[in-house]
């Protein structure tokens, strides 16, 4: 189990434990974390699962496929460098903690 | 017990309860459901279910913890059987109720049956919930040669998944194109082409008049012209009914779904309805609707429970779909309906393409092909009022998304 660290754009906080082979969004829908939506269960169809991905962390998730980057090219959130769509991340090892940020609004 | 009642916990009902709760909704909030499976995703169910790609168990997508950190109370294998709005009560099975201060009904839709002789052999299969899906799949295992009866989302997803598993498929469509209701005749024929090269088989404009079957199970569809086609395993998905009867009952007004306003609110104070149980007025299409989609039942739940709590966030949003067949990622904004003006920017043969469509100068809806960034520039282009000119979509110089930025401030 590791565990992914929720901050909302009022700087509120929840941790959620997840299994390393669920998605960050999909522990997200799980606990009901506002803002995160996730419709398309993980697709890359409806991009509202929007996050950003601590700074510190960036290297430490997968990079970006080229049908994530093309969504993420015009999310109704601020489109940031570590903009990422949740569903895509998943909290691989050695890492025990994902800090993920939830933008102000999602599509 | 008092409070706020749901019935249904799929995407409407869970989702009314999260939002009621989310905007400080303090009273019990007790959700019951006919299905016993915790809520699971529905999307999956035609494609990556299918396929062995995705498990059971990673369907679900709320668990016992999320309700009990919620204070929601899920109550599943329960069919509510009437629901009396003067004593505000909801009946249950084996004369339990449970008394309310406001409802949601999120009871969702069925799949069509069809009715022609041979229609209940075994081996006749609908594809809506996930004892649906659990079925389908054994059997498409055991399966050579599958008819699917109907040419829209599910039946298309379900005919490239059975092709994937390297099936014979048949797809009988009574219209003359593919996915008629949803899409231009344009994307039509490219889906068409798309399956035509999988090696499925598409028959247009053809009516299924009967099933013959082998010893109660089918065996082959007998078509309008005469023709039949062999069959062992056949999945019909020929449209959805709301599972409206419930409400009529009740005394609810009913027109294709309970008729809501735009915070999923019926007639009578405090009864609401979200998703594909629900008939609005949607300012997009400028007309009445139901529509069968996650992101109609979350976002018109989502006004439901504000409203419930006291709050305010009215449903207001485009109405978006998509498909996935194949390598094929079709993603729909908007409404097209009566169109009179269309542009097409990228290209067809090649599979990557958006269609822009006008009606009186306004862009209404875009379906897009493999174009991810375009449809997210055309949603909020749609949203905020904003149209390029049919030459500007039909442009690849142009920028779509400077208009975004531009309509997102005009509208701010």
């Amino acid at each position: 189990m590791a565990q992914v660290r929720f901050v909302q754009h009022d700087g509120s906080e929840k941790c959620v434990e997840v299994q390393r082979d669920v998605s960050v969004m999909l522990a997200a829908v799980r606990s009901g974390i506002r803002g995160i939506d996730g419709e398309c269960g993980g697709c890359l169809d409806c991009a509202t699962c929007h996050v950003y991905v601590d700074e510190g962390q960036a290297s430490s998730v997968p990079p970006p496929s080229e049908e994530e980057l093309e969504l993420l090219s015009a999310v109704s959130g601020e489109r940031k460098p570590n903009s990422r769509l949740s569903c895509q991340l998943k909290v691989l090892a050695p890492l025990k903690e994902l800090v993920v940020r939830v933008p102000a609004r999602q599509s | 017990m008092t409070g706020l009642v749901v019935i249904g916990a799929s995407y409407a009902g869970v989702q009314a309860a999260l939002a009621a709760r989310d905007a400080g909704y303090s009273q019990p909030i007790t959700i019951v459901c006919d299905e016993d499976w915790l809520p699971y995703q529905r999307p999956p169910l035609s494609k990556d279910f299918l396929l062995g790609r995705i498990s059971e168990q990673n369907l679900i997508l709320r668990d016992e913890t999320f309700f009990e950190s919620k204070q929601i109370n899920l109550v599943l294998g329960h069919r509510a059987t009437a629901i009396d709005l003067r004593a505000r009560r909801v009946t249950l099975p084996g004369d339990n109720a449970l008394r309310f201060e406001k409802l949601v009904i999120g009871t969702g839709s069925r799949a069509r049956r069809i009715a022609v002789p041979g229609a209940d052999l075994d081996g006749i299969c609908y594809l809506r919930s996930v004892t649906d899906a659990i079925d389908l799949k054994v059997r498409l295992a055991d399966a050579a040669e599958i008819v699917i009866v109907g040419g829209g989302f599910i039946g298309l997803e379900v005919a490239a998944s059975a092709a994937k598993l390297g099936k014979k498929v048949t797809v009988v469509e009574a219209s003359k194109r593919l996915l008629e209701r949803a899409v231009s005749p344009m994307v039509s024929t490219f889906l068409l082409d798309t399956h035509l090269q999988a090696g499925v088989n598409v028959l247009l404009n053809e009516a299924v008049t009967s099933f013959k079957g082998d010893d109660r199970t089918v065996a082959s569809v007998v078509l309008g012209n005469g023709a039949s086609v062999r069959a062992d395993l056949v999945l019909v998905g020929i449209g959805g009914i709301a599972n409206d009867e419930l409400a009529s009952s009740a005394g609810l007004k009913c027109t294709n779904g309970i008729v809501v306003d735009e915070h999923g609110q019926s007639e009578t104070s405090g009864i609401f309805a979200a998703g594909d149980c629900a008939n609005h007025f949607n300012r997009f299409c400028e007309s009445w609707i139901r529509l069968e989609s996650v992101q109609n039942a979350q976002d018109q739940a989502k006004a439901a429970g504000l409203a419930i709590a006291g709050a305010r966030g009215p449903y207001e949003s485009v109405p978006r779909f998509w498909s996935d067949q194949y390598d094929v990622k079709l993603q729909i904004v908007g409404l097209a309906g009566q169109y009179d003006r269309h542009a097409v920017r990228g290209s067809i043969d090649d599979g990557r393409f958006s269609v822009f469509y006008y009606r009186q100068g306004r862009l209404v809806a875009v379906d897009s092909v493999n174009r991810p960034g375009e449809q997210m520039a055309a949603r909020r282009l749609i949203a905020g009022g904003v149209s390029p000119t049919p030459e500007e979509a039909a442009d690849p110089s142009f920028d779509l998304k400077s208009l975004v930025t531009a309509g997102d401030k005009a509208g701010a």
